[in-house]
Parts: C-alpha cells; sequence; structure tokens
C-alpha cells in the first residue's frame, strides 16, 4: 500500500513535471545507462532535481537520489514524505557549523549502496546572470574518494523563466535537459583543475541563446 | 445520408489515404540501398505515423462529442501557447501576464465558446485581455522595453488561443438545414487545410524548382503552391456535401483557407526566423511542435469561421 503510494507521487510528480515544462532529455554525450554515476547540473530552480529525475528511464529513477538540503526537506510532512520516500534524497546539513554528519561521507555511502546521485555544484540557486556560479568543493572529494565513479555534467534550460525567484505561479514554458560527456577524475588529479574540467563540461553542453533577453534592470 | 455516417465515410478516406501513404513510404525505405540513412524517408515515415496519431486523436475526439471536442483544441491551445511563450525574450516583469494568460484567459475564452456566448468570446481576447495584459505588465513597474514584450504577450493570445479557439467556436454556429452536423464543418476546414498543407509538400518534392519565400521557408516553392491549392480546392468542393455549401461554394471556401493557411505558415515561418529557430518544437515527431501543425488552421480558422457566419448562419 505504501510502496503504491510512492509510484503513484512519483508518476504523478513527473506526470506534472511534463505538463508544465514539456521537458525532453538530449543524451549528447552519453547514453542512459544502469551504472554509478554522479549527474552534476546548474541549479536555478527548487524544480531543478524533479526535472532530471523525470526524463531518466524508470529503471535508472528507482537508483538515481538526490543530494539536498536537509533544512528544506525536513520542514513539514509532504515535504518529508517527497524527500524521503519518493524521491529517496540524500539529505545533508548545509550549515557547516552546525552539522554532525560528513556530506561527502553520506554521499559515499549511497554510491556503495549502488545508487546513482544528482548534486548541483554550486551549492546554492544560481540567481545572478552569470550562467554558472564558482563550484563548491564537495563533487571534488566525492570523486576522490570514490574514482571510478563517472561524472555526468546536465544542464537544465529554462527551468529559471518557468517559475523566477520570488515568483509562486509557475508559468508553462518549454524545458530541456542535456547530458554531457562522463568525466572521470585521474589519478592525483589537483582539486582546482577537476572542478575546472567538470565546469567546462557542463558549460559546453549549455545552449546558446539564439536571441539574447535584455537584461533585467531590477 | 445522416452526420453520423457522413463522419465515418470522412474519416474511412483518411484513414484510406493514410494507409496508402504508409505503403508508399515502406515501399520507398525498401527500395532505399541499406545502410545509406536518407533523412527524407526517415522523416516521412516519422510524419505519417505522427498523422496516424493525431488522427486517432481527433476522430476519439469526434466519436465523443462537442465537449471532447471544445477540449482537444483546449489543449492544442495550452501546447501552442507554450510554445509560442518559450520562445518569447520575456523578463521577469512578464510573468504576470504570462501566467493571466495561461490560467485565465485561455480557460476563459473556452468556457465562453463552450456556452456559446459569441458576443463575448468574438471580442475578449482582442478588447479585453488587450486591455488587460499591459495592464498587469505596468503594475509591474520594469519599464524596459515595454511596447515589445507586451506586443510579444498579446500576440502570444491571439495566435495561440484566440485564432486556434475559432475551430470549436465553428459549433456554436446556428446554420438552417445543417442542424446536428456543425462537427463536419471543423472535420472540412482541418482537412481541407491539412491535405492542402500535405499537396504543397508533395508537389513540392516531385515538380518544385522555384523558391518562393527562400528567406522565409527553403523549402516552399512556386510548383508545390499552386499544386497544393489548385489540388485542395478541387479537393475541398468534392466534400461540398458535408458541409452547408454548394460544391461551388464549397470550393471558394477551400481556396480561402488554404491561401490562409499558406500565408498562416510564412508569417509563422518568419516569427521563427527572427527568434533562431527551425520548429517551434518538438512534441509531434517528424514535424515539430504542435505550431508547425496549427500554423495553417491559425490563419485559417477565424477567416473561415466568419464567412460561414456571415453568408449562412442566422442569430441564435
Amino acid at each position: 500500500m505504501k510502496a503504491l503510494l510512492e509510484t503513484l507521487a512519483a508518476q504523478a510528480v513527473c506526470g506534472f513535471a511534463w505538463l508544465v515544462t514539456g521537458v525532453r532529455a538530449n543524451w549528447i554525450g552519453c547514453v542512459p545507462e544502469k551504472r554509478c554515476r554522479v549527474y552534476f547540473a546548474n541549479h536555478n530552480s527548487h524544480g531543478d532535481f524533479v526535472l532530471i529525475w523525470s526524463v531518466l528511464p524508470r529503471a535508472l529513477r528507482a537508483a538515481t537520489r538526490p543530494v539536498a538540503g536537509a533544512d528544506y526537506w525536513l520542514k513539514d510532512a509532504p515535504r518529508r514524505f517527497l524527500g524521503a520516500r519518493v524521491f529517496r534524497a540524500v539529505l545533508i546539513e548545509r550549515d557547516a557549523d552546525k552539522r554532525t554528519g560528513d556530506p561527502v561521507a553520506q554521499m559515499a555511502e549511497a554510491i556503495d549502496r549502488g545508487d546513482s546521485l544528482i548534486l548541483f555544484p554550486e551549492g546554492t540557486r544560481n540567481t545572478t546572470e552569470t550562467r554558472l556560479l564558482p563550484f563548491k568543493s564537495g563533487l571534488y572529494h566525492l570523486a576522490a574518494q570514490r574514482p571510478n565513479i563517472e561524472c555526468v555534467p546536465v544542464w537544465i534550460e529554462n527551468l529559471n523563466r518557468v517559475l523566477p525567484k520570488g515568483e509562486r505561479v509557475p508559468v508553462p514554458l518549454l524545458c530541456s535537459v542535456s547530458f554531457g560527456t562522463p568525466i572521470i577524475i585521474e589519478p592525483d588529479e589537483p582539486k582546482d583543475a577537476f572542478l575546472h574540467r567538470a565546469r567546462d563540461g557542463l558549460l559546453a553542453i549549455a545552449p546558446r541563446d539564439a536571441a539574447p533577453t535584455p537584461p533585467d534592470l531590477t | 445520408m445522416s452526420a453520423h455516417s457522413q463522419t465515418l465515410l470522412l474519416f474511412g478516406g483518411v484513414g484510406t489515404i493514410l494507409i496508402v501513404a504508409s505503403l508508399i513510404a515502406w515501399w520507398l525505405a525498401r527500395r532505399h540501398p541499406p545502410g545509406v540513412p536518407s533523412p527524407v524517408i526517415e522523416n516521412l515515415t516519422q510524419r505519417i505515423k505522427a498523422w496516424w496519431i493525431m488522427v486517432a486523436v481527433l476522430a476519439l475526439a469526434f466519436a465523443v462529442g462537442r465537449n471532447a471536442v471544445i477540449a482537444l483544441f483546449a489543449f492544442a491551445s495550452f501546447a501552442a501557447l507554450r510554445e509560442f511563450a518559450t520562445l518569447l525574450p520575456t523578463r521577469r516583469g512578464d510573468h504576470w501576464a504570462l501566467a493571466a494568460l495561461f490560467f485565465i484567459v485561455l480557460p476563459a475564452q473556452y468556457i465562453l465558446i463552450f456556452s456559446n456566448w459569441y458576443g463575448l468570446y468574438s471580442i475578449f481576447i482582442p478588447v479585453y485581455a488587450f486591455l488587460f495584459l499591459p495592464i498587469v505588465a505596468a503594475l509591474r513597474g520594469d519599464t524596459s522595453h515595454f511596447m515589445e514584450r507586451i506586443a510579444d504577450v498579446q500576440w502570444a493570445g491571439m495566435i495561440a488561443i484566440f485564432c486556434v479557439s475559432h475551430v470549436p467556436a465553428l459549433l456554436t454556429l446556428n446554420i438552417p438545414g445543417y442542424e446536428g452536423r456543425n462537427l463536419l464543418l471543423i472535420a472540412f476546414l482541418v482537412f481541407v487545410v491539412q491535405i492542402s498543407d500535405v499537396l504543397q509538400y508533395v508537389w513540392g518534392k516531385l515538380f518544385g524548382e522555384h523558391k518562393i519565400a527562400p528567406r522565409l521557408s527553403p523549402s516552399k516553392t512556386v510548383e508545390g503552391f499552386i499544386g497544393g491549392v489548385v489540388s485542395a480546392t478541387a479537393i475541398g468542393a468534392g466534400l461540398w456535401w458535408i458541409t452547408p455549401f454548394s460544391p461551388l461554394q464549397a470550393g471558394a471556401m477551400a481556396l480561402v483557407v488554404t491561401l490562409m493557411g499558406f500565408m498562416g505558415g510564412l508569417v509563422m515561418s518568419a516569427v521563427k526566423r527572427d527568434r533562431g529557430v527551425k520548429d517551434w518544437g518538438q512534441m509531434i515527431e517528424g514535424h515539430g511542435g504542435m505550431l508547425d501543425r496549427l500554423d495553417s488552421v491559425i490563419f485559417a480558422a477565424p477567416i473561415f469561421f466568419h464567412l460561414t457566419r456571415y453568408f449562412f448562419a442566422v442569430p441564435g
């Protein structure tokens, strides 16, 4: 009964995501494969990981867990149900001073169990005009601890226009999710070099604006 | 012949055309040397497959009846609006205006059609939404590019909601001697416009040499245009028995809607070129987006509606 409810909730979330965004997956640099991966993506909106999650084939979706902030997903019962039961999120404590667990160890543990992860290396939602914020080091530490893992860059396009920061009503606009060429850490690769490579891999699949939006004055 | 058997006959005819088209595509693919990819044949096969699905959906809506057809076109409007809005260079200040289009204007327009309120649905978007949308946008206080931005949003409402809604609006017309058969009027319009698109493509592929508007749409040729319009007009005239028109009137109506449909295709291509894309979306395999399939219907529907209403309908 509970499992049925979780499956139904997962289907409802994916259906809703399609209705609002008509989301399409572009597998540019790799194909959907049942293997341990870290999908790392640009972060503009609360819906980002739902969009990635919903374009994955169902078999992969069941074994792919988003890494998300515990403060947001433990706030109330519906969020706890969605976060823990439906998305099976790896909940990490974002505040470095207050946390008791080690986020990288939590992620590594999930990988050892055979799960894939969805990660936002910018650490927080990007509400600026720049395409990407500087990456936090979590992705590097995870790759250094589990060096065989494939890090797949994922670019989410347009979702920030669906629900701009501060708005409550989403406007249906078409979105796409592009998967780039996987990156594997090299032996003794320095942190900055690896993060640089990851960043370039992500920007390489970001579509160029055909007709750029005039910059916001606000 | 009853409206029911006429509908069956028409869909039977469309099914036969699709079977023949599928066989031709299969034969072309078989004749093609294996191992060499042929984008044209692949695209043709995809298009025909998508046609099967579109015809099946339309047939299902027709079988359920009036309300299902209204709901189907409301969904088509939604998909078209989503594609159109995606390509607009809107800013955060347009968010409320866009949300109003999706969640107020679109449902309201189709509810007005559902309730037969001609006096309001024919002016609701050109008058009320026209004035209401810039008010909403102005309240957000972002003045930069204001004229262009609000004109874009108004265009989206006219193209994707107002024009598309004039297809199901045909159901509200009261035509003496044609009671209970208005669904066939929709079938006539959609069939003539779409067969004209298909025939323009076929004539163009077979005999096309002189490009008609190379900057807008490189695939449109003079030969395709003339061949398509003439043959679609003849087919329209031959379908007079499902309409309230005489054969001559049906031919004239078909000529008007095919010409409007052609111009609609050109205009919508110009918009796409301006926004730097080839297709509006990817919703319909082989065709592109909903708007790629509806562009000609969008320009033909309001004119067909008003001509029919003015010359054939009575108030009621």
